[in-house]
């Protein structure tokens, strides 16, 4: 077993309506290996299957065939709540990533109890405040004095800054991004952009990252898979990653893909 | 008119039993988000297992506390159909319910128990109605007190997250079957406690006694919400909005009972009135999201 393998996906199959005139093969045997540390950008058209990998390996539902090795365990028929203590996730929508109904402090003391057993202790303890003030502060984004605001009244990209920083609380094994950008204004994309990286570099993250953006994908991370009809279709990485443009991602997409490109370009662009 | 001034502690009394209630619906339509349509049995389970054990010479307390019991057990059965089964919350709470039509009938061995005060040392009862109304408000703080503590504790605190956002609640590693177990259980143990003590207040347990609990229960909700929004936001005062509400339902009740008014009625209003409060936020949302053309911000 290699000590430096975070994740192994290995022919990983999963079909939506299974039996049915609308059965989908969403997941086709797909195989992927990230080292420890690996910041992995994730592109491919509607329907390729780049959210649906994220969910098998949060464990949203059972696959239908392969494994899911996560740091040396297999994590295959864990369920979702008990796998919730290694990864972190951030959704494409702002909504689900956090407790609307209930206090900003209150969501990060939730997260910071992900994948502890709880007890009758209080929710949150007085010296945590301090610690999320300080936390919030980091952001930028003057949260820190709002601590006991719900989180419903928060703006879009505030919620998915928030989101970060409970996906990071506990030292994940794997930070899972489904294009948690996407409903942004691209001035608030940006900036989660950068949280992002910050949070990733800081806590030095193994990370999945979905975006529609090719240039994000470019420039972020130190490698690239592309996505088609539920099988990784191009893997670059380090230089080679580097020296990629845009129009180069189209002409392979084409060229892997089989002449699709026309109906993806939209999507892809 | 002094009658009428004089049955306004009686509708009070009811009002604060009732309340009890309407905290266990509370619990399972305002924090676990799910409309939990068993309580219109538990609240006879509750009545009926407290009203034979106290005729059969078990202490009253004890009574209560066996009563309680039964409505967890109750919730547990909800819970059973709703997750284990994957029935809809809405059609598992029907199906205990029905379930629990001839159980109370089964436990009462018949439609009805009588729990004369006279015969019976009762912890309360509609014939001292002063000394009733001493031991209901502190019910209802004992009550308000328990579940504030309770609902600010990590179990607590992972029950109010399951009921905001599930999906959050599974990534944050909550175990959301273990929380809406907890939540449906407490409630339908409320929700049998209120009507172990109403069996006491009245003197008898009877098979109809909970039918259309849950709108009344909502009932109190909304307008204890409407009532409390401006005092503030803290949640032991949401909770004693709860009871306020319930009294405000139990005046107008016996507002109508004392003019004559037609108390068939009654229950037709009480769902509409729960239909227009529910309705117009959404009929708001509908409205403003169309002006707005719904798009998330920055």
């Amino acid at each position: 077993m290699d000590n430096n393998v975070m994740l192994r996906l290995s022919g990983i199959v999963k079909k939506f309506n299974a039996g049915t005139v609308n059965e989908k093969v969403a997941l086709n045997g797909l195989d992927l290996t990230l080292d420890k540390g690996d910041f992995v950008t994730v592109i491919g058209g509607n329907g390729a299957g780049k959210s649906t990998m994220l969910n098998a390996i949060a464990g949203v539902w059972r696959v239908d065939g392969g494994s899911v090795v996560l740091d040396g365990v297999d994590i295959t028929n864990l369920p979702e709540y008990k796998r919730a203590k290694y990864l972190g996730r951030v959704f494409q929508d702002p909504m689900m990533g956090t407790a609307a109904d209930m206090q900003i402090e209150e969501n990060l003391a939730l997260a910071a109890r992900r994948g502890k057993r709880k007890t009758l202790a209080p929710g949150i303890r007085k010296a945590e405040r301090a610690q999320y003030r300080e936390m919030l502060a980091e952001l930028g984004l003057g949260l820190e004095s709002r601590l006991s605001v719900k989180v419903g009244t928060l703006s879009g990209g505030q919620r998915q800054a928030l989101t970060l920083l409970m996906a990071a609380m506990r030292e994940p094994k794997l930070l899972l991004l489904d294009e948690h950008t996407a409903a942004l204004d691209p001035k608030t994309a940006a900036t989660v952009l950068d949280i992002t990286e910050r949070i990733i570099k800081e806590h030095e993250l193994t990370t999945l990252m979905i975006t529609h953006n090719m240039r994000d994908a470019i420039t972020h991370g130190n490698r690239l898979i592309m996505m088609h009809e539920g099988s990784i279709i191009i893997d670059v990485r380090g230089e080679e990653k580097q020296k990629l443009t845009v129009e180069d991602l189209l002409e392979m997409f084409t060229k892997a893909s089989g002449g699709e490109f026309s109906n993806d370009r939209a999507i892809l662009s | 008119m002094g009658n009428f001034i004089a049955s306004m502690p009686s509708a009070i009394a009811q009002g604060l039993i009732w309340g009890i209630m309407a905290i266990g619906v509370y619990i399972t339509f305002r924090i676990l988000d799910i409309a939990d349509l068993t309580v219109d049995g538990t609240v006879c389970t509750g009545a009926a297992v407290c009203a034979v054990l106290v005729v059969s010479g078990v202490n009253v307390w004890l009574a209560l506390l066996i009563a309680t019991l039964a409505g967890i057990l109750a919730g547990c059965v909800t819970w059973f159909f709703h997750t284990v089964l994957g029935i809809p919350a809405i059609l598992a709470g029907i199906l205990t319910q029905l379930m629990l039509w001839s159980i109370n009938l089964k436990i009462m061995s018949g439609a009805n128990v009588a729990v004369p005060s006279r015969s019976y040392s009762v912890l309360l009862t509609q014939m001292n109605v002063p000394m009733a109304l001493v031991f209901l408000v502190i019910t209802a703080v004992v009550i308000i007190a328990l579940l504030y503590l309770f609902f600010g504790t990590e179990i607590g605190c992972t029950i109010r997250a399951t009921g905001s956002n599930g999906a959050m609640s599974r990534a944050q590693g909550i175990n959301t079957n273990l929380t809406k177990l907890i939540g449906l259980a407490l409630s339908n143990g409320i929700v049998a406690l209120s009507g172990a003590v109403l069996c006491q207040y009245q003197g008898f347990a009877d098979i109809n006694m909970g039918r259309g609990a849950i709108v009344t229960g909502l009932a109190s909700v909304i307008i204890g919400e409407a009532v409390i929004r401006r005092i503030g936001k803290n949640f032991a005062v949401k909770l004693a909005g709860v009871f306020v509400g319930s009294i405000i339902y139990w005046i107008v009740y016996q507002t109508v009972v004392f003019f004559k008014l037609d108390t068939d009625l009654l229950k037709m209003l009480s769902a509409l009135l729960v239909a227009i409060f529910l309705g117009v936020p959404y009929i708001k949302k509908q409205l403003s999201g169309r002006r707005k053309g719904g798009v998330v911000n920055g």
